[in-house]
């Protein structure tokens, strides 16, 4: 034996030392296979979905509603606003070339009495909301303007804009004289002179 | 002296509070931090250079000590504010012209102008030293939600003394809000949200009704913007001051100077 290794070392050749032969390997038994509990809800959970999905659905789900049940429950269903029509008098407590700011503080509006506009003698209430940024601008006499403390739009009797940051004209709200005599001002509708709404015969009362 | 303190410091109430030796040694001083309830969310050591006033300029210590005087001085003043037509106006006057130490109410003021600033010099200060970068580019962005929160907390206070520059300054604001994409009712696209013809976003449902809780500023706007201010930002802004904190921390403590 040893003599073999040294020929062979001297040969240059390397040699494995012979190992002892290896016990044979008692074969295990084979496992029948069988539908456990455990493996059953594994199937289970592998082919629909895993319980921690489910979990995470359903709480992601309820805070979903809750969220959206929040901000719901913040959008209020009621306002305590005045009525939007209301009587303001008849014809004859407006006159001529004038702006009447009676209304302005309890109402929010102007009624205008001018020809200014179209040449023709007309009746018509300004919604006194600066088209800017929604400020109440002040009627000025003197200067013929209304004028926003704001930021300084300036608006002629006929409501049309001429300076500071104000992109229109104020807005029209409905005016109508009634059987009874009497003007009525309708907050709810809105005239825009740029979309062409001022001929809108429910936007003013045409005076003889 | 030392020894009325010593006793002191041997006492069973002090060492029920303070559950570790004086920080005489190296050891007891990083232990101080660690233990305790106001100092944990604070590095244990920090750079002598990562503090230099030079540096830091401390804006973000001013903000928070702000915030602080903010919130003191702002519980005192719920003491004597309604928020309700009748008496907004008149309680923020008679805290000028009746109540003792009505200065409160200046300070309070004051304090929010201040803290507005000193929020913008922080970040400006966190810009200029590129300490948004990673690894502390998540601690940025709290941070610009917690300036967000800031210019919130000035603009529901602004509405809380129900003076004209209140109300036009909240009106001429809170009109911006029509113009939300979407969810206000002169904004672009708040057509597409329509269901059969029926416009879901009108004056009456948009992003300003939320906000105003009316359609105009009136008295639901102003117990609105109460409870805004005075609860809901302040408890959303006290915990990102804490998360915002506790990850100066953990982002490896406060920037250094290169």
């Amino acid at each position: 034996m040893v003599a073999a290794v040294k020929e062979a070392q001297q040969a240059g050749k390397p040699v494995a030392p012979k190992l002892p032969a290896q016990p044979a390997k008692p074969k295990l038994p084979v496992k029948e296979q069988k539908v456990t509990r455990r493996s059953f809800w594994q199937m289970l959970s592998s082919v629909t979905i895993s319980p921690f999905a489910v979990a995470w659905t359903v709480m992601a789900t309820i805070g979903g509603v809750w969220s959206l049940a929040a901000a719901r429950f913040l959008m209020p269903n009621m306002v305590r606003e005045l009525p939007s029509k209301f009587k303001v008098g008849a014809i004859s407590d407006y006159p001529p070339n004038a702006v009447s700011e009676k209304y302005t503080a309890s109402r929010g509006v102007w009624i205008v009495n001018t020809d200014q506009y179209n040449g023709q003698p007309l009746l018509y209430s300004l919604l006194a909301i600066c088209t800017h940024l929604g400020c109440t601008p002040s009627w000025l006499s003197g200067e013929q303007k209304f004028k926003c403390p704001c930021h300084g739009s300036g608006f002629y009797i006929t409501g049309i804009n001429f300076e500071g940051p104000a992109p229109r004209p104020l807005e029209r709200v409905g005016l109508t004289l009634g059987a009874d005599g009497l003007l009525e001002v309708d907050k709810s509708l809105k005239f825009q002179e740029e979309l062409g709404q001022w001929s809108d015969p429910k936007s003013y009362v045409e005076l003889g | 002296m030392s020894s009325i303190i010593e006793y002191i410091r041997k006492s069973q109430i002090w060492r029920s509070v303070f559950r570790h030796p004086a920080p005489y040694d190296r050891r007891n001083r990083a232990v101080v931090v660690l233990t305790n309830f106001f100092l944990h969310l604070h590095p244990v050591s920090v750079k002598k250079g990562g503090i230099a006033l030079s540096y830091t300029w401390c804006m973000g210590g001013v903000t928070f000590f702000l915030f602080l005087v903010e919130a003191l001085t702002g519980v005192l003043l719920m003491f004597y504010y309604r928020p309700t037509l009748e008496w907004a106006f008149t309680d923020i006057r008679a805290l000028r012209d009746v109540t003792t130490l009505g200065i409160m109410r200046e300070i309070h003021r004051w304090g929010a102008h201040a803290m507005v600033i000193t929020v913008w010099l922080h970040m400006y200060r966190v810009f200029l030293t590129g300490s948004y970068k990673p690894p502390r580019e998540f601690n940025w962005v709290i941070g610009v939600i917690l300036l967000v929160l800031t210019l919130l907390l000035s603009f529901t206070g602004y509405l809380l003394p129900w003076d004209q520059l209140a109300i036009w300054a909240i009106t001429v604001g809170s009109n911006m809000a029509r113009a939300t994409p979407f969810l206000g009712h002169e904004g672009p696209g708040f057509q597409l949200l329509n269901i059969g013809g029926y416009d879901l976003i009108t004056n009456a449902s948009d992003a300003r009704f939320l906000l105003l809780g009316a359609r105009t500023v009136g008295e639901e706007t102003l117990n609105r913007f109460y409870i805004m201010h005075c609860v809901a930002i302040p408890i959303v802004v006290s915990l990102l001051i804490a998360i915002h904190f506790w990850r100066v921390r953990k982002d490896g403590g406060i920037s250094q100077p290169l």
